[in-house]
């Protein structure tokens, strides 16, 4: 096996391209993990930490380009980003313990591509986009169109994510991210479920992004739920629909971590209270 | 019998914690020899099927391997329990569970040893299997063993049935028509497993001339000398066995797993060889503790008053027969003074890895049922759960369910403590409920063996073969100073290996602060003896007239204040010139360790829409006779506590319809984690042992006894529903909503 230190974003894309089977490490959280349980490891690690750039976080266009690298410790101690999207970065921030959270990366997260990740939904919520360069060259494309499977992203060989893109946000707005786990740390989501909501300035809801994790073969967006708190002031009647709404758009699996019927019922559950958080945080008042 | 001690029930700093902290201490994988090889284990992926081939010629040829080992390597074992206990190791014939060991590699490398795996065939014709206790017990079940059903046991259940037992008294049938309401039901718990932080790990040494070393991760290094030397057919004093510090074992390490392997593997390719398990193997290999399924009956007048108590438990113990059911058999009613109580349990074998002790064996589960019953049966009759405790209580003189009569025993004062207790008395929030319990252990005696050694400079060495699972080097040094009068500091405790000091039991049953610490004692009054001889010598004066007080020896009768008072210290320094070193020594069995009972009280809040449990407050009243080092004392009850919150809320072994684990890691395997839990109070009741010198009675098993009924009367309370399942896990108690 061999370890390569990529020197720039081409550099990363030349040497994915010139070894079979060569991967991205990133925090190594999942890949080194999985490296010793398989006992062969990759024939060539292409290490993107050192890449400039890649660790930064910078304000663009009103909203934030958060590098490949950047891992969730430094995710939470940025003000101004917690500030903007407090719900993707307590997504980020749950991930693990303080020990992995020093390495681990949203970028990471997103690439093992777990149905069960906890940032994905909150990208998804956000709109994110993810910016991918390869040997055709550098596109952004909005994260839920990566989804592929549990497993499987939509990118192409030799290509790799090099820093997601959170967009501006309006005043009266905010996300939130929730997620159910039968212990209180260190464990994989059952259910997750992000929302981003934006009011007017009589706290109606203009608009409305949910997000469900862990119960389908990838997280998706719920267009139904969106639609019930939408010119809604979040009232039992609308929370009733979303949560109605949220559990009618599962496709679990029943697996020692949770049933069917649980994570269904749970995850209009998690989905209403994710919205309670957001709507408070956006300026309303329930 | 209150006694005034001078240095028992002081908290000194443990003397294994600074090498601990720092990293320093020698657990079982820390150990390396010159030229030594590493070993791993090839296991089966079948819940039971038969090995019709092993063809191990590839691996043997890949560079770097230096021997390969299976079942066909073990010579006939003539004890049964011995060969139970190989085949386990390393199977043969057939593999009995998911995870059984098929084959042994021992190379050059790590990375050789794994790669030689791949490379040995095993051809497996798969058998039926069954992994449930109700299932395994039914007749026309598949077979686990052949020949091995329980005497007396009739066709109504299956040859997987190895053992039967029954205890009690009275007339239950003409109890329950005394009733005023009577409540019957069926339970059942999942398997646990010990969950220690170290996997099994032993660097094995055994020469041409039969002459052998062994450093392994034990509970009892004199049981795997006993074992291997019987397995592997040596003389038992040609094999040493040193016990590495242990990083947790909760009775999992009462047994062998891998030290008859890596010997073998050593002998054959005549190099040490070195085998660490990983946490999957020890998921899968390793002994968890019994699943059960369980009936309990119990009627009850308006008053409170028990009129009879019947329980039927059947627990699954995995692939060999064992007989731990007794131990639940014995303690379900434990607590109470019945008349009328039959407690009948059935050992079960099943595919699944071989069970193996677990902090109070085979009690927590026949508790929760029981524990449960009175609990609904306090609802129903509308009465206090304390009230009716205290009302039914084994005291002093009541004869127990399962035999003898008590001595001095502290369930009362534990009902009582928990009672006036605030904690009783605080206000509880929406969804929340209060759940109590009480439960009982045993503790036990046994084998021991102390060598005491006083040194010229009057600081004192001691020896004793049992290693230390929860800080009895402190304890035992602790009792060593104040018998011998003097300061803690200058005894130093070690374990010694099988050469070094006499045959020692396994380190379980809450024996050792009872039954090393006689020893002790014992050893300590040897060598006072030896002392007040050499002061006599030295004075001039009959022995007789020397009397031991406050550290030092003294005269007495007519020759009183005729010398002061001669220290420790100062016969020691002299002792080459009055006739040679001082020591003591004491092998013995006592066997009046002290039964102990508990009573832990719980709010726990359930979250009414996922179904969630978290645990809102933990008292935990447990008397332990006599806590010596009470801060060792209260760590033992509030792990006990945590690990029955384990049993209660999260930890199962899962097995899927083909009858493999599917959840052999700490992710899916829930122990609770530190988040979880709140602070555990730990309140210490001291009724004394009268069969201990200081009252001793162990302490470290009775607390995880009362928790899972706890935790499950708790759960009834907040939700208003019961559940008769562990673990009451989210989805579970969602359903039940
Ligand atoms: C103890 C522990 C607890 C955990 N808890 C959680 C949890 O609570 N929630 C959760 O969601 N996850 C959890 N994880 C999983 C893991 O930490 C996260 O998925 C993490 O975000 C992965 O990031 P990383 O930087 O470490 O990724 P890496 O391990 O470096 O990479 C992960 C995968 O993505 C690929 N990759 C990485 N970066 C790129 C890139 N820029 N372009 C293309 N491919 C890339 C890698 O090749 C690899 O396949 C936990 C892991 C551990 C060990």
């Amino acid at each position: 096996m061999r370890y390569v230190v990529a020197k720039d974003s081409r550099d990363a894309v030349a040497l994915l391209g010139e070894t079979a089977g060569a991967r991205v490490l990133a925090g190594g959280t999942d890949l080194l993990v999985q490296m010793k349980l398989s006992e062969t490891g990759p024939a060539l690690l292409v290490d993107i930490k050192r890449i400039p750039g890649m660790g930064d976080i910078i304000e663009e266009e009103g909203g934030f380009r958060i590098g490949a690298a950047v891992s969730g410790a430094e995710m939470g101690a940025h003000a101004a980003l917690k500030a903007q999207w407090p719900g993707v970065v307590e997504a980020v921030e749950l991930i693990g313990s303080a020990q992995v959270q020093g390495r681990a990366t949203m970028v990471g997260n997103l690439c093992n591509a777990s149905p069960a990740a906890d940032s994905v939904p909150a990208m998804l919520a956000a709109a994110a986009l993810a910016r991918i360069e390869g040997p055709e060259g550098v596109r952004d494309v909005p994260v839920v169109e990566l989804l592929a499977g549990p497993g499987k992203l939509h990118l192409a060989d030799a290509e790799l994510i090099t820093s997601i893109f959170l967009p501006a946000r309006v005043p009266q707005s905010a996300d939130a991210y929730l997620r159910f786990i039968p212990r209180t740390e260190m464990d994989i989501a059952v259910v997750g479920a992000a929302v981003s909501l934006e009011l007017d300035e009589n706290g109606v809801i203009k608009a409305a992004r949910v997000a469900l994790g862990a119960v389908a073969p990838t997280a998706r967006l719920v267009p139904e739920a969106e639609n019930a708190l939408v010119g809604t002031k979040l009232d039992a009647s609308a929370l009733a629909a979303c949560a109605a709404a949220s559990s009618a758009a599962c496709a679990p699996i029943d697996d020692k971590r949770g049933t069917v019927e649980y994570r269904t019922k749970v995850a209009g559950v998690m989905a209403t209270r994710a919205a309670k958080i957001a709507y408070i945080r956006a300026g309303g008042t329930l | 019998m209150k006694q005034d001690f001078k240095i028992l029930g002081t908290r000194p700093i443990r003397p294994d914690g600074l090498e601990k902290v720092t990293g320093k201490a020698m657990f079982g994988a820390d150990k390396s020899a010159t030229g030594m090889l590493h070993a791993r284990i090839l296991r089966s992926p079948h819940a039971h099927a038969e090995i019709v081939s092993i063809d191990t010629s590839k691996a043997e040829a890949l560079a770097g391997v230096k021997a390969v080992i299976t079942g066909a390597d073990f010579d006939e074992v003539e004890n049964r329990w011995t060969r139970y206990t190989m085949q386990n190791c390393m199977a043969q014939g057939r593999a009995l569970y998911d995870g059984h060991a098929v084959a042994a590699v021992a190379a050059t490398s790590k990375k050789i040893a794994a790669e030689a795996l791949k490379l040995i065939e095993v051809e497996y014709k798969t058998l039926p299997h069954v992994t449930d206790v109700d299932e395994a017990m039914r007749p026309g079940a598949p077979l686990v063993h052949e020949g091995v059903k329980g005497r007396k046991l009739g066709d109504d259940v299956s040859g997987n049935t190895v053992g039967y037992y029954s205890f009690g008294h009275g007339d239950i049938e003409a109890g329950f028509t005394k009733a005023d309401k009577v409540i019957e039901r069926n339970f059942k718990t999942a398997a646990t497993h010990q969950g220690y932080i170290e996997p099994q790990a032993c660097l094995a040494d055994l020469g041409a001339d039969g002459r052998g070393e062994l450093w392994c991760s034990t509970q009892g290094h004199y049981m795997v000398r006993e074992v291997c030397s019987e397995i592997l057919g040596i003389d038992a004093s040609q094999l040493r066995v040193t016990a590495s510090e242990i990083g947790g074992g909760f009775g999992g390490k009462t047994t062998v797993f891998i030290e008859p392997v890596a010997l073998k593997l050593s002998q054959k390719s005549g190099k040490p060889v070195k085998l660490v398990m990983s946490r999957e193997e020890v998921f899968r290999a390793t002994g968890p503790t019994m699943s059960a399924s369980m009936d309990v009956k119990i009627g009850m007048d308006k008053n409170g008053k028990i009129t009879a108590g019947h329980a039927k438990l059947r627990y699954q113990g995995g692939a060999f027969p064992y007989n731990m059911v007794m131990m639940g058999a014995m303690s379900a009613f434990a607590c109470y003074d019945l008349e009328n109580v039959q407690s009948e349990g059935w050992d079960v074998m099943t595919n699944r890895p071989k069970m193996i002790s677990y902090r109070a064996p085979g009690a927590p589960m026949a508790t929760y049922g029981v524990e449960s019953v009175i609990d609904e049966l306090c609802q129903k009759l509308g009465l206090d759960p304390i009230e009716v405790r205290l009302k039914n209580a084994a005291r002093e003189g009541s004869k127990s369910s399962y035999g003898p009569t008590y001595k001095a025993i502290g369930l009362v004062e534990a009902l009582e403590a928990a009672k006036a207790h605030p904690h009783y008395a605080a206000p509880l929030p929406a969804n929340t409920g209060r759940g109590v319990a009480c439960g009982f252990w045993f503790n036990f005696g046994g084998q021991v063996s102390v060598s005491m050694a006083i040194n010229t400079d009057g600081t004192v060495n001691l020896i004793e073969g049992n290693p230390d699972i929860g800080g009895s080097r402190a304890s035992i040094s602790m009792m060593a100073a104040e018998a011998l009068g003097i300061p803690f500091e200058r005894v130093r405790t070690i374990v010694g290996d099988t050469a070094s000091v006499g045959f020692s039991d396994v380190t379980d049953g809450s024996r050792v602060t009872f039954a090393v610490g006689i020893a002790t004692i014992n050893a300590a009054k040897a060598a006072i003896k030896e002392l007040c001889k050499r002061a006599a010598m030295i004075w001039e004066i009959d022995a007789e007239a020397v009397e031991w007080v406050d550290g030092a020896a003294q005269p007495t009768g007519h020759n009183a204040g005729n010398f002061p008072p001669m220290s420790l210290a100062e016969i020691a320094a002299t002792s080459g010139k009055t006739g040679g070193p001082i020591a003591g020594h004491h092998e013995g069995a006592p066997d009046k360790a002290g039964v102990s009972f508990g009573v832990h009280l719980v709010d726990v809040e359930v979250d009414p829409e996922t179904g969630f449990t978290s645990i809102k407050r933990y008292t935990a009243f447990q008397d332990v006779g006599k806590a010596i080092h009470p801060a060792y004392v209260e760590g033992q009850i509030q792990g006990g506590a945590v690990q029955g919150i384990g049993w209660a809320l999260s930890e199962e072994y899962i097995y899927g319809e083909d009858g493999r684990l599917q959840n052999p890691g700490f992710l899916d395997y829930r122990i609770p984690v530190a988040s979880d839990l709140p602070m555990i109070d730990a309140v210490i009741i001291e009724v004394p042992n009268p069969g201990h010198p200081y009252g001793v009675r162990g302490c470290g098993e009775t607390a995880i006894v009362p928790p899972l009924a706890a935790i499950s009367n708790g759960v009834a309370q907040a939700i208003g529903k019961r559940l008769f399942e562990l673990p009451m896990s989210p989805p579970k108690i969602l359903k039940a909503l």
